[in-house]
């Protein structure tokens, strides 16, 4: 055989290269649209912002082998049942001030950010408030003024002062809450939570 | 103010915009470039790589400033925190990084498309808009840094979503000023010729641009956020940046050595076909934890595990040909980093990025160090090294070609650039490693992610001596890049002898 061989051919690898790209991407658009119809708030994975109002506790399944949000029974944050409208809104705000306090530029949120403080994925279940009665409170004081509430763990690190109205203080713990009841594939894993027995 | 006053404060500019314009002209006699060496693409080209060097001087200086602020937390505080330092430091290496391709494109437009640039006016003010506006962004960053929780915070002051932190009226600036450059691509081309190069260049700046769009939104939903948020971060640097610097690379090789057109390109589509199809559904890798179904845990971890093997196809490219041609080449620093920039591509982005990908193993490492230890190297070794090769290859075409092969005056100068810069960035990769593994096993696997947790891992001496190390190697990065601009500045100056003619075999 003299010709060039067909896989060391220019015009081949033009048509694979077009050919694979496409697949790709065709691949990508249907399991995008797939991802994000399972995906929106109300969904099985990401809760209705209403969960707001419920106990959120996050558990070791043993059948799935994974850790897995669970959502209980009515405990409403700051003493009020927020309609589905106001716990969006809620949600909403404390979303927006995350990022325009730029949280993700020392925190991460569901693992992604960086890493000059903890994660803030399951924050609202998180040991460090001491108690339930007392973690609300202790978490908008602390946002409000992170200096003299500073929360520091032996480490000197501080947050600064962001000059968070207490609003957005109430709108970031309802972001926090409504993110803690998100199914995350069991991330993080052996996680125990306030709700734990030591 | 009366009028006395005003008097003064203009007499004082004048003064100091004429001391400025004595310390510039002296700064051009004393670096002796010709710029009529160069064509008018060229010269356009040589801008966008001076606001590349001094851009990629801020992403070293914040990152020095952000890695004090590891080992004494009250550094700055509350006038440049972490968050602010964190965030210019990765701005400033995205847009260095895009401002280098911009310029590696136009350098080479004219030259690939055989003729002149369609609309080089364009090109200018364009370059003039996005240079004004990323001036404007990195103000605000450094005087306003944050807002009130409310759109307008998101629309004029800073997103808050890592790497795309630009500000939305930004946003739409930099698809305006990416559509002008793609229009430029497109009609050169058009009027020229084409190649598969040609071809190759416009379809991955289609998909560059596009999916810029995809992270221009704001979502209240956080899952859907960092889903659409890693389309443009995920198929930006792991997809279409790599094959765009692919196509710098094919450019270059062809240009440093001689190879010929039609290996060149096979190469490239090979490396296209490799690199879309690992890499476009690679993307699954940052969709195991975020909220998404768990099909991605298998689709990203089996494709992102593909995502090295474009990167090994690039270093026996590089390597194959450099050694069929005997290394034989007409300048020495650019084939240097363009074999630095294959080697690291491969260890920073395939061999780094292998380590935590798959789902078993990220589930312990994700969100720690091991994902900045994995940035360092990869971002650097990706495309810093590129733009560097293309830096050296600008400046010996700006001092009229002349000779910067072997037997060069102050080689010394880009040998221990390129050993200071490599060791330095390699150096940190290591010291954050050892921080992520640390966090791993103690944040990790034994206290369950934690607040507790997080601080008893950040507290422990294995951790605070691999960010004094890191810190140690940000020094090391730092003398490099000094070495760096004066090795650019200075090298060819006063040389005589001619680079050897490269003629295609």
């Amino acid at each position: 055989m003299n010709g060039t061989p067909l896989w060391a051919l220019e015009s081949f690898w033009k048509k694979t290269a077009i050919w694979v790209t496409a697949g790709s991407f065709l691949i990508l658009v249907v399991l995008t649209m797939d991802s994000l119809s399972k995906t929106s708030a109300g969904s099985k994975r990401v809760p209705a912002y209403t969960v707001i109002n419920k106990k959120i506790d996050y558990q070791y399944n043993k059948e799935l082998h994974k850790f897995m949000p669970i959502i209980g029974e009515n405990e409403f944050l700051f003493g009020k049942e927020y309609t589905e409208e106001e716990a969006r809104q809620l949600v909403d705000l404390g979303k927006k001030t995350t990022q325009a306090k730029n949280c993700m530029n020392c925190h991460t949120l569901l693992g992604n950010g960086a890493y000059y403080a903890p994660d803030l994925t399951k924050a609202w279940l998180d040991k460090g408030w001491v108690s339930k009665e007392m973690r609300e409170g202790m978490m908008v004081k602390f946002l409000m003024d992170p200096e003299n509430n500073a929360r520091t763990f032996g480490s000197n690190r501080k947050m600064p002062n962001l000059d968070i109205t207490e609003q957005e203080a109430k709108g970031i713990i309802a972001f926090l809450k409504w993110m803690s009841s998100i199914d995350t594939n069991g991330f993080p894993y052996n996680f125990k939570t306030i709700n734990a027995e030591e | 103010m009366n009028a006395s006053g005003l008097n003064g404060v203009m007499q004082q500019t004048a003064a100091l915009y004429e001391k400025s314009h004595v310390y510039l002209n002296n700064f051009k006699s004393w670096v002796q470039l010709d710029s009529s060496n160069l064509s008018d693409g060229q010269q356009l080209a040589v801008k966008y790589f001076i606001v590349a060097v001094i851009l990629f001087f801020a992403q070293i200086l914040f990152g020095m400033l952000a890695a004090i602020q590891f080992i004494v937390p009250g550094f700055l505080y509350e006038i440049l925190d972490f968050s602010v330092n964190r965030m210019i430091h990765i701005n400033a290496m995205i847009v260095w990084m895009l401002y280098g391709f911009i310029g590696c494109v136009y350098w080479f437009l004219e030259d690939e498309s055989g003729t002149e640039i369609v609309g080089l006016k364009l090109g200018n003010i364009a370059f003039w808009v996005l240079t004004g506006a990323v001036t404007l962004v990195v103000l605000v960053y450094l005087l306003v840094q944050i807002g009130p929780g409310k759109d307008s915070s998101i629309w004029l002051i800073n997103e808050g979503r890592e790497y795309i932190e630009a500000p939305r009226w930004a946003d739409i600036g930099i698809v305006v000023v990416m559509l002008i450059f793609f229009y430029n691509v497109v009609a050169t081309f058009s009027k020229g010729k084409w190649s598969g190069i040609a071809g190759v260049l416009t379809l991955d700046l289609v998909a560059l641009a596009g999916l810029y769009v995809a992270g221009m939104f704001y979502m209240t939903n956080i899952t859907h956020d960092q889903y659409w948020w890693w389309w443009v971060i995920h198929l930006w640097v792991e997809a279409t940046w790599e094959v765009l610097v692919g196509v710098i690379m094919a450019w270059s090789l062809m240009k440093l050595l001689g190879v010929r057109r039609k290996i060149i390109q096979t190469w490239l589509y090979i490396e296209v076909a490799l690199m879309f199809g690992s890499g476009i559904l690679g993307l699954g890798h940052h969709y195991f934890w975020i909220g998404t179904p768990e099909y991605w845990l298998t689709i990203g971890g089996f494709f992102s595990a593909l995502e090295p093997i474009p990167l090994v196809a690039m270093v026996v490219h590089a390597v194959y040909d450099s050694g069929t041609h005997a290394f034989k080449n007409g300048n020495h620093p650019a084939l240097a980093w363009i074999i630095a920039q294959a080697f690291g591509n491969f260890f920073g982005a395939g061999v780094w990025g292998f380590m935590h990908t798959l789902p078993q193993i990220n589930m312990y490492t994700h969100g720690t160090q091991w994902s900045a230890s994995h940035g360092h190297l990869a971002f650097f070794g990706a495309y810093a090294t590129i733009n560097i090769a293309f830096f050296y290859l600008a400046i010996q075409h700006w001092r009229g070609d002349v000779w910067m092969g072997g037997g060069s005056q102050n080689a010394w100068r880009w040998k221990w650039a390129l050993g200071l810069l490599n060791g330095g960035v390699l150096g940190m990769t290591i010291a954050l490693l050892i921080a992520g593994y640390e966090q791993s096993f103690i944040e990790r696997a034994v206290e369950g992610s934690t607040w507790g947790g997080y601080f008893s891992a950040q507290n422990h001496p294995s951790f605070q001596n691999a960010m004094g190390w890191r810190l140690f190697f940000g020094g090391i990065t730092f003398a490099g890049f000094i070495l760096l601009v004066w090795d650019l500045l200075t090298i060819g100056k006063g040389e005589t002898r001619k680079a050897p003619e490269i003629i295609e075999s």
